[in-house]
């Protein structure tokens, strides 16, 4: 892939003020009440690192990530009105309301999810990039791990095994630096994580500025192409989060070093600050454009939440029950039967 | 009907090879199962005949093992993965039970997860403690899951195949003491012979008493069915072959027509299979209960090495003979 042309860029600031636009509104929402729930982990501040690595990207790859989840749905397209209705439980949401935050997905968008266990969507990832070797297809499968994961034990086996069945995975360790409160320096023997890829053998690309979404994107092409040839490939994105570990976690933020760190990095590395200064640099003058990429986020999420709101609440028996099973033929049930779930 | 003798082990080999002869998407992987033609043999001479494509030798990974079958069954596959026993699926707990078992919840329905795990199961032969367990009902706890156990080969052979065809994950767990067993197995079965998920079965017609057991627990009971039998007593051996979903209907009718039981399992008393059943029993059958619900497992403690002190806290068909009596 060459580098990317204005179009491409001006079409990754509307993805960057759009997840910004959303997640703030959803910070505010939460401190309104008006999302529930203990769970809600904002991508503010990590978004050229899902923007400029999902570019390098066809419509047939897949994409998985653990519970920060809203930027990469809203990257691949999901439609906001049915995440935002997820984030307050509502029958519209993309889960129906039974996954919450943690938990968007799209088939459509081959998303294969947010997930809620530390490292547990690791395994998951291996297992579709196995599907696609097994039944020969090049599709790749892009895999995004915050750092704290790489201390667990599935990010150790997962990558091991994409190791010896050569399974065409991107291991994109998105390494904000932190685990939950815990500094990296203080969780992991070896702080450049992408090293721990290379101890199973896996072709490693390095560390990457990660607020700067052309970096993002160049090293990401690279790390596609010999995915899709050859096996897994490892990236560390070095970035920052601007809203702690999650919303009901806010001992970590206030804690005051970390106050002036989070300034810091918001005056000098803010990623939709430098698309801007790059776009600019390249092809001049284009704030009537990025304006209107602005004001549309604004409407875009307005409506989202409008339509979140006004959604209903599931609350029958039947749709607490249901989808607990696929329905099957296979299955033996009475009335007598016990565990077998509702069709 | 003509039926021969045939080992567990070789039914469930024969039932794993033809759903892979069957259905393309169908493949084997966990640790020794290709070039060590697997540690119980059941996978023996498949990396011959399918080729390393479809039977996948593992590291000794549990958690990725766990893992990697929900997202491959989740794209399209029909992952049949091995432990290599139970006891080291504790390490894949988290990808079973709260990855494939629910997958399909959280997403309200959005994935199928076509997955079977297999596991060897059970206590003795000196195994010691960390290697003896027959776990089953902490598996069978969690919504989302289905638990198949069977205790002969013509039922591991129809289990097995139901439940790599079904769209729903299953743990399906081969008691090691049963694998070498032979019963018998008809001739001229049919490829689709498969028995439904949640169906369980009478394996001994009786009138006094009701029997109720899975896996090994059901060899157990026939044997002190025969043995009540010389005393007079006429004992209702139910196997309820899966755990979950439980075919409570089959244990209503037999109790209600006995209204005694005994439960035998061979996993440990606290919070198990036998607490369960008893407790159903005893909120759904209270007006045809005639005697307390009694339950015989194994000793509520490790399992020793030292050969007499594990037989001590395995059940046996004594002990259960002895609940019979206690409650007659």
């Amino acid at each position: 892939m060459g580098s990317p042309d204005k179009n491409m860029l001006l079409d990754w600031y509307r993805q960057m003020v759009l997840i910004r636009e959303f997640e703030e509104t959803c910070h505010r929402l939460y401190e309104e009440k008006r999302i529930t729930g203990v769970y809600l982990h904002l991508y503010s501040g990590h978004e050229a690192s899902g923007v400029g690595s999902m570019a390098a990207l066809r419509k047939t790859d897949h994409v998985i990530t653990a519970y920060r989840d809203h930027g990469i749905a809203l990257i691949l397209g999901m439609d906001p009105k049915a995440v935002m209705a997820e984030m307050m439980g509502k029958k519209t949401g993309s889960s129906g309301g039974k996954g919450g935050s943690m938990h968007l997905a799209s088939k459509d968008h081959n998303f294969w999810g947010g997930y809620a266990i530390v490292g547990g969507h690791l395994p998951l990832a291996a297992g579709i990039a196995l599907e696609a070797r097994y039944n020969g297809k090049d599709d790749v499968t892009m895999t995004y791990v915050g750092d704290g994961a790489t201390n667990n034990g599935y990010f150790h086996e997962s990558l091991n095994m994409s190791a010896i069945w050569d399974l065409p995975v991107i291991w994109i360790i998105e390494n904000n630096g932190y685990g939950m409160g815990t500094e990296v320096e203080r969780a992991s023997g070896q702080t450049e994580l992408y090293r721990k890829a290379e101890a199973y053998g896996i072709k490693s690309f390095g560390r990457v500025d990660a607020q700067n979404a052309l970096e993002v994107y160049a090293v990401a092409s690279k790390a596609v192409e010999y995915a899709r040839e050859n096996g897994p490939a490892v990236i560390e994105h070095v970035t920052y989060r601007y809203r702690g570990h999650g919303v009901s976690d806010k001992q970590y933020d206030a804690r005051e070093d970390m106050s002036a760190e989070l300034k810091e990095w918001m005056a000098t590395r803010e990623p939709i600050k430098i698309l801007r200064d790059c776009i600019e640099e390249m092809h001049g003058d284009v704030s009537e454009m990025l304006a209107r990429h602005e004001a549309d986020a604004k409407r875009i999420v307005a409506e989202s939440v409008k339509f979140a709101e006004s959604s209903e609440l599931p609350s029958s028996r039947q749709e607490l029950l249901r989808n607990t099973y696929v329905p099957s033929e296979l299955v033996h049930k009475t009335a007598q039967s016990i565990g077998a779930g509702i069709d | 009907m003509a039926a021969r003798n045939v080992a567990m082990r070789e039914a469930i080999r024969r039932a794993l090879r033809e759903e892979m002869q069957r259905d393309e998407n169908v493949f084997v992987m966990g640790e020794e199962v290709a070039y060590w033609q697997g540690t119980h043999r059941v996978t023996r001479g498949f990396l011959e005949e399918f080729g390393e494509r479809r039977v996948r030798d593992t590291p000794i990974s549990e958690m990725a093992i766990g893992g990697v079958a929900v997202g491959a069954a989740m794209a399209g596959l029909r992952p049949v993965a091995e432990f290599m026993t139970i006891n080291f699926a504790f390490l894949a707990l988290d990808a079973i039970a709260n990855h494939a078992a629910k997958v399909r919840y959280f997403f309200d329905g959005m994935f199928k997860v076509p997955l079977v795990y297999r596991a060897a199961s059970g206590w003795g032969n000196q195994a010691t403690a960390s290697h003896s367990h027959a776990p089953e009902p902490i598996f069978a706890h969690f919504p989302g899951l289905y638990v198949g156990c069977p205790s002969n080969s013509l039922d591991a052979y129809g289990m097995l195949k139901a439940s790599i065809r079904d769209d729903n994950p299953v743990l399906f767990t081969e008691s090691i003491a049963l694998y070498p067993k032979p019963s018998p197995m008809p001739d001229d079965l049919d490829e689709d012979s498969l028995i439904p998920i949640g169906k369980g079965d009478i394996k001994r017609e009786g009138s006094d008493v009701t029997l109720v057991a899975y896996a090994r627990g059901v060899d157990w009971a026939l044997q002190a069915a025969r043995n009540l039998a010389r005393d007079g007593v006429d004992a209702e051996v139910v196997d309820l072959r899966w755990l979950r979903p439980l075919d409570m209907a089959l244990v209503y009718d037999s109790f209600k027509k006995t209204n005694r039981c005994v439960i035998v399992e061979e996993s440990l008393p606290m919070y198990s299979f036998g607490g369960e059943i008893a407790a159903l029993l005893q909120e759904n059958m209270f007006d045809y209960m005639d005697a307390p619900i009694k339950r015989v497992a194994a000793e509520d403690v490790p399992l020793p090495y030292s050969k007499e002190i594990e037989l001590l806290a395995l059940p046996n068909a004594q002990k259960v003979v002895d609940a019979v009596k206690e409650i007659l």
